[in-house]
């Protein structure tokens, strides 16, 4: 079995979502073998559950700890709960109609009141910018918890029942992989007439579970061959028992880190998408619509496309670097 | 080694068949192809009976799979519904797309290793924070928005290069998009480099090397770099796939007649046969690049070997 030692690294292969997934999944199965040896027997308590002097630290408070340490993860959570503010309550700061515009000044630089200057088609570019928010961030909540949630239950149940339905599961996902997901959404999204933001949600979902769902089998089947599994099983637990109390949240870290990294590069595929043209359509207001829009016009007016494309990338960098700094809190080998 | 190969080959057979049975039913979703051939109006409804039955579009769909996948094999991708071959239209586009990824991998290769290897041997030194920092920014911007300001900057307001590439695309023209393309994974291979080179800077070998009094430079690249290197080769694999799929934007943005724009050309104008048959290249390019990748670890570690 030539190729049996090599499966954690064939776990980055993928034409996947640009990547980012990829090798956040490569570094979550290094991840997987460690953190379920680190939380070894005991039952993780909470993120709060420090335990009293004397009882060892779980994963996750020892996690939570360390969280609480880093200036990335300060920083990055605080811009992610200001993104999440404003995308619930845009008015908080934006006191215009992102759909009010006035042609006759179109593409007009920055004036008092309308900092970020307006669009193509006479536009505020800041109420734009504002609006944009909870487009990108719908997308990118709603893409993670689908894709996470499908891909996590089919690829956990594949890892521990084993068997046909596990070797049909990874053969397809397989497949899944070996197709391109720009090209995907390009040939999927191109019929879709609907300018509502679930199109591109199913596309997501259905593109990306193989990703997650990989790496869930992969932690689903290290955290099985614990002692404590066998233990719980030979008392006479039974599967849904094992599978909920016992497996499920010690093999939920590298899942978690994986999704968290994946929700910026959804939000960074959302604006690509509609880059090309497939993705949202106005009159929803997009980020990925404005920065398309814009580039038709970048030589006289940048100033269209570098607001709200500043705001894709701040998005999406808070996101992965919360990713980043919840894999090194989860990840023992690097104390 | 030769019982591996050909075990590996006949496992990728399944997969094969499933990515280009998945395409061709998303094609087959997209929308009716004939409707793309008659312009702008309506096709009248004679014609396109005559029409679809001529391409044999009125059979069901797993008949025209087979009938489709049957011309492949004997190297017959089709017709575009302009009248050209697709075989003609991958000649000139494939060449175009092979420079341009060629010109990613090498600027993932020298620059992404490179920056590898200084900051995972300076772990936690400020070259080493402002690079993985640097990496962070580069992978939260989108390729698109990349691509767009380097064409703005580089093209329109300091004029280094030309805004957009030419039809023959030389190699010196897609210095710049090669570069747009490799972006975020050049990013990706810094980061894998770093982690692992950290990962095996402590191992046993590397003192052993270390004691034997090698030189600095001879322990690094021959010990700790050839050791270091197997995720990074797996990553670099698996994204020739991508980026020569994702090399739809950059070709949009630069204006290069590769596969992706006669992708996006396909799509667009709903001409499925290009579309499949460039998928199914791609497909073929994805699954050849992974099976190399594994026979290159023997070579990287000389304990790996395929029976």
């Amino acid at each position: 079995m030539p190729e049996q030692p090599f499966e954690p690294e064939r776990a980055i292969a993928g034409t996947g979502m640009g990547g980012a997934m990829d090798l956040a999944a490569s570094e979550a199965e290094t991840l997987e073998q460690q953190s379920s040896a680190a939380s070894g027997g005991r039952a993780p308590g909470g993120p709060e559950g420090t335990g009293p002097s004397g009882k060892p630290h779980s994963l996750w408070s020892d996690a939570w700890r360390d969280l609480r340490r880093n200036p990335v993860f300060i920083i990055s959570a605080l811009v992610i709960l200001f993104l999440v503010v404003i995308s619930l309550w845009p008015s908080l700061i934006a006191s215009g109609n992102p759909l009010k515009c006035d042609l006759a000044k179109a593409q007009e630089g920055s004036q008092p009141g309308h900092p970020f200057g307006y669009d193509g088609q006479g536009c505020d570019v800041y109420t734009r910018t504002v609006y944009g928010t909870r487009t990108s961030v719908t997308v990118g909540v709603l893409a993670t918890l689908g894709v996470a949630i499908f891909g996590s239950v089919l690829g956990g149940l594949a890892g521990f029942f084993g068997g046909v339905w596990d070797s049909i599961l990874s053969r397809l996902t397989d497949i899944f992989f070996a197709i391109p997901v720009v090209l995907g959404g390009l040939v999927l999204l191109s019929v879709v007439t609907s300018n509502t933001v679930w199109p591109v949600i199913g596309f997501m979902v259905l593109l990306g579970w193989p990703q997650i769902s990989r790496i869930a089998r992969g932690s689903v089947i290290t955290a099985k061959q614990n002692d404590y599994v066998q233990a719980a099983r030979a008392l006479g637990a039974s599967n849904s028992r094992l599978l909920l109390r016992h497996i499920t949240p010690n093999a939920v870290a590298p899942v978690i880190v994986v999704a968290t990294i994946a929700l910026g590069t959804y939000i960074s595929l959302e604006a690509t998408l509609s880059y090309l043209g497939v993705g949202l359509k106005p009159p929803t207001v997009s980020w990925g619509i404005d920065i398309s829009a814009a580039s038709q016009y970048i030589r006289n007016a940048p100033h269209m496309l570098l607001w709200p494309a500043g705001a894709l990338a701040s998005t999406v960098l808070a996101f992965i670097m919360l990713g980043d700094a919840v894999r090194d809190a989860l990840d023992p080998k690097l104390r | 080694m030769g019982r591996y190969v050909i075990r590996r080959l006949l496992q990728m057979i399944p997969v094969f068949i499933g990515a280009t049975l998945l395409i061709f039913l998303m094609v087959n979703v997209m929308g009716d192809p004939i409707a793309g051939l008659c312009g702008e109006r309506q096709c009248d409804p004679a014609t396109a009976a005559q029409l679809k039955r001529e391409f044999g579009l009125d059979k069901p769909v797993w008949q025209q799979y087979l009938t489709y996948m049957g011309n492949v094999f004997t190297g017959d991708f089709g017709t575009a519904f302009t009248g050209q071959k697709v075989t003609e239209l991958m000649s000139t586009a494939f060449p175009v797309t092979i420079r341009l990824t060629v010109v990613a991998i090498v600027f993932e290769v020298v620059i992404g290793i490179t920056l590898g290897v200084l900051t995972g041997l300076k772990r936690g030194r400020p070259i080493d924070t402002t690079v993985l920092l640097l990496t962070l920014v580069v992978i939260s911007v989108p390729t698109f928005v990349t691509g767009l300001l380097l064409q703005l900057l580089l093209g329109v307001e300091w004029g280094w290069i030309k805004p957009s590439v030419s039809p023959e695309a030389t190699f010196s023209e897609l210095i710049v998009p090669g570069l747009v393309l490799a972006s975020v994974s050049l990013a990706y291979v810094t980061r894998l480099t770093r982690t692992s080179i950290a990962e095996n800077r402590r191992s046993d070998y590397v003192r052993t090397a270390v004691a034997k009094g090698l030189p600095r430079h001879r322990v690094i690249i021959r010990h700790l770099l050839r050791n270091s290197l197997i995720p990074v080769v797996t990553f670099i694999g698996t994204d020739i796939g991508a980026l020569m799929g994702g090399a739809i934007v950059t070709e949009r943005i630069f204006n290069i007649h590769g596969v992706g724009y006669q992708l996006y050309q396909g799509i667009v104008r709903q001409n499925t046969q290009t579309v499949v048959g460039f998928v199914t290249v791609l497909v073929l390019v994805f699954l050849i690049a992974n099976l190399l990748v594994d026979l290159l670890y023997a070579v990287l570690d000389p304990r790996i070997r395929y029976a």
